[in-house]
């Protein structure tokens, strides 16, 4: 994962909370919470990296943080609250 | 507004400049509070065709001060700037609002779903296909109120003809092609046992079965006595719930059952004044949907400066996000996993709200509720305020039970007299004189 292109799905809505963001999926209404700020912030990066490595390497999270947020980047995929970029990669 | 004694103070921090832990569990971070509720129950009107005996927002009449079109739009404005995706629409009956499509309409396309409450009266063939049409674009949810598998157990509660309408409504919706409909069930004693039935009914309309709590709120505080499930229910119902888990909505409403052992689906924590709230039909501002009293009242949002003001600012609400202590459950080795119980559901039976649950399933609710009495009879608060109807009508349920008379009842001395009898001396028969009486004063002593 570590190494794609990811964005934000065009469907969510991240509303800003005091522990991170709440995300709103309105095709499939789910509620899912970011519980932490910087998750929030490598979320509303991904579409302005070429890859997640590179979108976690701007916003600060230190390398040995990497796989823990792949794997949180993971679970917000399996719920499409972001989706892989690799149409658009080419343009 | 003034505040309980029993309730904590508000912290004198603004929100924005209160000190927040970062990190710990959601729902340590929910109890503290968010920027917006999760999703708020808005009552529309206090209007309704019915007259449940339980009902806990003691509807019946139309408020003169309800929200008009244009005020409810900029409350659908406002929670779309506030990004509340969506709302549990309610009331009394909010379909018999003239406006209540519009507003149905209004919101979905501010992007603020709406799930409303219905008792079906107003879902005609007509309205059920408006329902299903890509109008809504599938952002709207129905729940219909049901508190019966049964017609005789629905009616007795709810008032005559009231499952039949609930029923006739989810084959409506079933036959415009709405999918996933709920049946909202408030769980009693007189129903836990038929859960199953339930679930069949549910399954046989293609509907999603909710159940939740009865509370001793609004006109609920009049049956709750006899109406609340036994301690043998609660665990029954409990056992249901953990064999169907998620297939079966609850509304989080069940969460002080959690001391049981394993923690229901949901968020297992009371989200009054935190992640939840009510906006009742006058705009006032309540901390959660079974709490409409003076008590729990935040303020308003036509006279207080809007919805976001109240939800951020009210002292009330400030005071529910500040941390709790436990009180007398603090020592409880339940108290992680039910965290209290429901503070609606204390307040209404007189217990303090920093102690246990009414229905605490360790049973020390009870035990406070005995002592109560035995010290003089639970003072239950009044009700603050009453839209029930002042004159019954033919809706309104009758909760007499038949049953024989008590052995112990000694028997009349006489048959009743027929109804036809006028005179006011009908029956009545004087006692024969112990010795006849005198024809004429005796001058015997002269």
């Amino acid at each position: 994962m570590l190494d794609e292109a990811w964005t934000l799905s065009p469907s969510v809505a991240l509303r800003p909370e005091p522990f991170g963001a709440l995300a709103y999926h309105f095709g499939n209404r789910k509620l899912t919470f970011l519980k932490r700020p910087e998750l929030v912030a490598v979320v509303r990066a991904l579409a302005d990296h070429p890859d997640v490595r590179t979108t976690l390497e701007a916003v600060g999270v230190p390398e040995p943080q990497h796989a823990a947020y792949a794997g949180a980047l993971r679970g917000l995929a399996d719920s499409d609250m972001i989706r892989p970029r690799a149409q658009e990669a080419v343009a | 507004m003034t505040l309980a004694p029993v309730r904590p103070a508000a912290p004198t921090a603004a929100p924005s400049t209160r000190e927040r832990p970062l990190g710990g569990t959601l729902v340590e971070q929910f109890e503290l509070g968010l920027d917006a509720p999760i999703c708020l129950t808005w009552e529309l009107t206090y209007a309704c065709n019915l007259e449940c005996a339980h009902c806990l927002s003691s509807s019946g009449r139309r408020d003169p001060r309800e929200l008009t079109t244009e005020q409810a739009e900029a409350v659908i404005d406002e929670l779309q700037r506030m990004q509340v995706f969506y709302v549990n629409v309610g009331g009394g009956e909010p379909t018999i609002r003239p406006d209540f499509w519009h507003l149905l309409q209004y919101a979905v396309d501010h992007q603020v779903g709406v799930k409303f409450s219905t008792n079906g009266v107003r879902l005609t063939p007509e309205n059920a296909r408006l329902l299903a049409s890509p109008a809504f674009g599938g952002y709207v949810d129905v729940q219909i109120s049901l508190d019966g598998a049964t017609a005789e157990v629905n009616d007795h509660v709810r008032g005559p003809g009231s499952y039949d309408t609930a029923l006739t409504a989810l084959a409506n919706l079933q036959d415009a092609g709405f999918t996933d409909a709920k049946i909202s069930v408030v769980c009693t004693r007189e129903n836990i046992g038929q859960l199953d039935e339930f679930k069949a009914l549910a399954d046989r309309f293609g509907a999603t079965l909710r159940l939740t709590r009865l509370r001793p709120s609004g006109r609920g505080a009049d049956v709750w006595d006899e109406l609340h499930p036994l301690p043998h229910q609660q665990r029954e119902l409990y056992d249901w719930l953990v064999a169907h888990g998620e297939d079966v909505l609850t509304g989080d409403s069940f969460f002080h059952l959690a001391a049981y052992g394993e923690s229901l689906p949901g968020l297992n924590l009371c989200g009054a004044g935190r992640v939840v709230c009510l906006i009742d039909p006058v705009g006032d501002v309540y901390a959660c949907p079974f709490a409409i009293h003076d008590e729990f009242l935040a303020g308003n949002l036509l006279a207080d400066g809007g919805f976001q003001k109240v939800w951020q600012t009210s002292e009330l609400f400030l005071g529910l996000r500040a941390p709790q202590t436990g009180g007398a459950c603090a020592s409880c080795q339940f108290y992680d996993t039910c965290r209290g119980g429901c503070m609606a559901a204390k307040f209404f039976t007189g217990l303090p709200l920093d102690g246990p649950d009414p229905e605490c399933v360790q049973g020390y609710g009870e035990q406070a509720l005995v002592a109560l009495d035995a010290a003089g009879g639970r003072q239950v608060p009044a009700s603050s305020q009453d839209h029930s109807k002042t004159a019954p009508t033919r809706n309104q349920p009758v909760m007499l039970t038949l049953g024989r008379r008590p052995d112990t009842l000694t028997l009349p001395s006489a048959p009743p007299v027929s109804a036809c009898a006028e005179s006011p001396l009908a029956g009545f028969v004087p006692p024969p004189p112990q010795q006849p009486l005198p024809q004429s004063i005796p001058h015997a002593e002269q």
